[in-house]
């Protein structure tokens, strides 16, 4: 691999830009080939039935979408249940973790006092310790506090976000000027309401990136949900999805399992695509650090 | 004038205090407690034999000794580390060259935020429907089968799954195709912070763009390609999703793919909650140390 880079950028310096032009698009459409094959195969056998795929694969679509649709919906497993949960686990977290995250970054961001540098600090070396390895703690926590199969061990702890806190200041230090404070203050705005009335409304559009990522990973999450919730009507998809992994798969109509990875995999691919723009700025945002 | 406008801020400055709040008593209460509590355990006998409960019982550093003497732990760290490198070094050449060609002015590439877009796209998909997604397509009868039959690139089915290599490879294809999308927009975002003049001049006395790659990109982007290394490694260590539904959480064949989070989430499962203590303290002392690595380097690229 390393070689063949070499090679690719070694004859790329010696040939003319337009040829270096086709060798970019061709590799560009070699991976964006890679990255796209997987859905397509999905789409297509989430169309044909459990019959014609025995027979072996075809690239056309074919007209068993809506039977397969049903199989599901009368499976065994609460898939339409599992997605209002996992939905409404991930909006509540989304919303909890962008207002919380942002009044820390304004704690930060807006004030002097004497532990702001500690605090600051505080938070980034935490930044990248993972939740997996106080998930013993963890759930011992929640089987204390009688909150297993609940979704409040889910949803509260994302106030304390720091990546989206970090995401936060950033945006503060080039959007959010202190003479606005101070002006706020000048009009006799208390300091709570300042937050909620002029801060928020200058935020949304940070607010709306980290609430797309803080919605998605919520979304995706399997290690914590999957130790928390045992009770089938509070199930989410992911572990709906370990769920027909472990069953017997010859049992399976396979139509049906494609029914269901797509309907996991398919929301958030149509959401991404209409948000596309600003997710990737943010993505490109939250790097530039300093 | 300035001495009232101290005065002032100092009457606000308390506000300070009362904004963190809230992150402050759920961090303590969600992650600190449960990280004492974690810590605790580690250094008991304490396990479930059956609907026995056994302990908790004060065994000091048996819990650790145990780890590391007859014990897998050793090969799920192996593992573990193999299939992050099967995946990272494909993700760092290939973002390093898409980087390359998509902050260069003179190339001017169109399309491009077709590509960032589909580049990013697995990134956000739910690894562990995408891992289920995989086990369907590579399995015996599966698509991919039938493809490299019909067009002779087989002649019979190959069980990925039944290989050891082709389970590895599985989940490194995963992992790679989930992350070098991120990687590039970072390394992107880091090559367009370079000075263009550096590239003119260098132009200039007649340096063509491989020289230029190698002697201004990268060693400029140092700092981003090793923050991008430690936290793709922090990010490897927690390998879960993709092997655990992949392999139907046994880690086979022979536990070849079973990683340490698989097996940490093995013993939370069963409440074995000595040995899973053990091992969740080690993962946050080698986590912390690489935290700390990330925030040196980031902070450095500050001054």
């Amino acid at each position: 691999m390393a070689k063949t880079t070499n090679k690719v950028k070694g004859l790329s310096g010696s040939l003319g830009l337009g040829a270096r032009r086709v060798i970019a698009y061709v590799f560009l459409g070699f991976i964006s080939v890679l990255c796209l094959f997987w859905f397509y195969v999905l789409l297509v056998n989430a169309t044909r039935s459990h019959g014609e795929m025995t027979l072996g694969f075809t690239p056309v679509p074919s007209t068993h979408f809506l039977d397969n649709w049903k199989s599901l919906m009368e499976s065994s497993l609460p898939v339409i249940r599992g997605m209002l949960n996992s939905l409404f686990v991930a909006a509540a977290s989304a919303l909890l973790s962008t207002y919380f995250s942002t009044m820390t970054a304004y704690a930060i961001h807006a004030y002097d006092f004497k532990l702001k540098k500690f605090m600051f600090t505080f938070i980034l070396m935490i930044m990248t310790i993972p939740s997996q390895v106080t998930a013993l703690g963890f759930i011992d926590l929640v089987g204390k506090m009688n909150l297993e199969d609940s979704f409040i061990p889910l949803i509260v702890p994302t106030i304390a976000a720091p990546v989206t806190f970090f995401y936060m200041k950033q945006y503060m230090e080039s959007a959010l000027p202190l003479s606005l404070i101070e002006a706020a203050r000048i009009d006799g705005s208390g300091e709570f309401r300042t937050f909620n009335s002029i801060i928020i409304p200058l935020m949304k559009p940070a607010i709306a990136v980290q609430a797309i990522f803080t919605f998605v990973s919520s979304w995706n999450n399997y290690f914590t949900p999957a130790l928390i919730l045992h009770d089938n009507n509070k199930k989410t998809l992911p572990i709906l999805i370990a769920q027909l992994r472990a069953a017997d798969f010859l049992k399976f109509d396979m139509g049906q399992v494609y029914m269901m990875i797509a309907f996991s995999i398919f929301p958030v691919v149509v959401v991404y695509l209409i948000l596309s723009k600003h997710i990737v700025q943010g993505v490109a945002m939250g790097s530039v650090k300093g | 004038m300035q001495k009232k406008s101290k005065g002032k801020a100092v009457r606000y400055n308390k506000w300070g205090y009362i904004f963190l709040i809230p992150f402050i008593l759920i961090y303590v209460v969600f992650q600190l407690v449960p990280l004492f509590t974690t810590i605790f355990y580690s250094f008991f006998e304490y396990y479930k034999s059956g609907l026995k409960v056994i302990g908790p019982n004060f065994v000091g550093f048996k819990n650790y000794i145990d780890m590391f003497v007859n014990s897998d732990i050793p090969v799920y760290a192996g593992n573990t580390l193999i299939m992050w490198i099967l995946g990272f070094v494909p993700q760092i050449l290939v973002s390093l060259l898409l980087g390359a060609w998509f902050s260069n002015p003179s190339l001017r590439l169109k399309g491009q935020r077709f590509f960032k877009t589909v580049i990013y796209l697995p990134n956000l998909i739910m690894a562990s429907a995408f891992s289920m997604l995989f086990f369907t397509l590579f399995s015996e009868n599966g698509p991919i089968n039938d493809i490299l039959i019909a067009v002779g690139i087989l002649d019979e089915p190959f069980k990925f799954l039944s290989s050891v290599w082709g389970t590895r490879g599985l989940v490194a294809l995963m992992n790679f195709l989930m992350w070098f999308g991120n990687t590039t927009i970072l390394l992107m975002a880091g090559m367009m912070g370079i000075d263009t003049s550096l590239f003119e001049s260098a132009e200039v006395d007649g340096a063509n763009s491989t020289q230029v790659f190698f002697k201004i990109t990268l060693p400029l982007l140092r700092p981003i390609l090793v923050y991008v290394l430690i936290t793709s490694l922090i990010g490897g260590l927690q390998m879960f999703d993709v092997p655990q539904i992949l392999t139907n959480a046994t880690g086979d064949p022979m536990r070849s793919s079973m990683t340490l989070i698989m097996y940490l989430n093995k013993h939370l499962y069963s409440k074995n909650f000595g040995a899973a203590g053990a091992l969740s303290v080690i993962l946050f002392i080698i986590t912390a140390i690489l935290s700390i690595i990330v925030y040196n380097v980031s902070n450095k690229k500050e001054d």
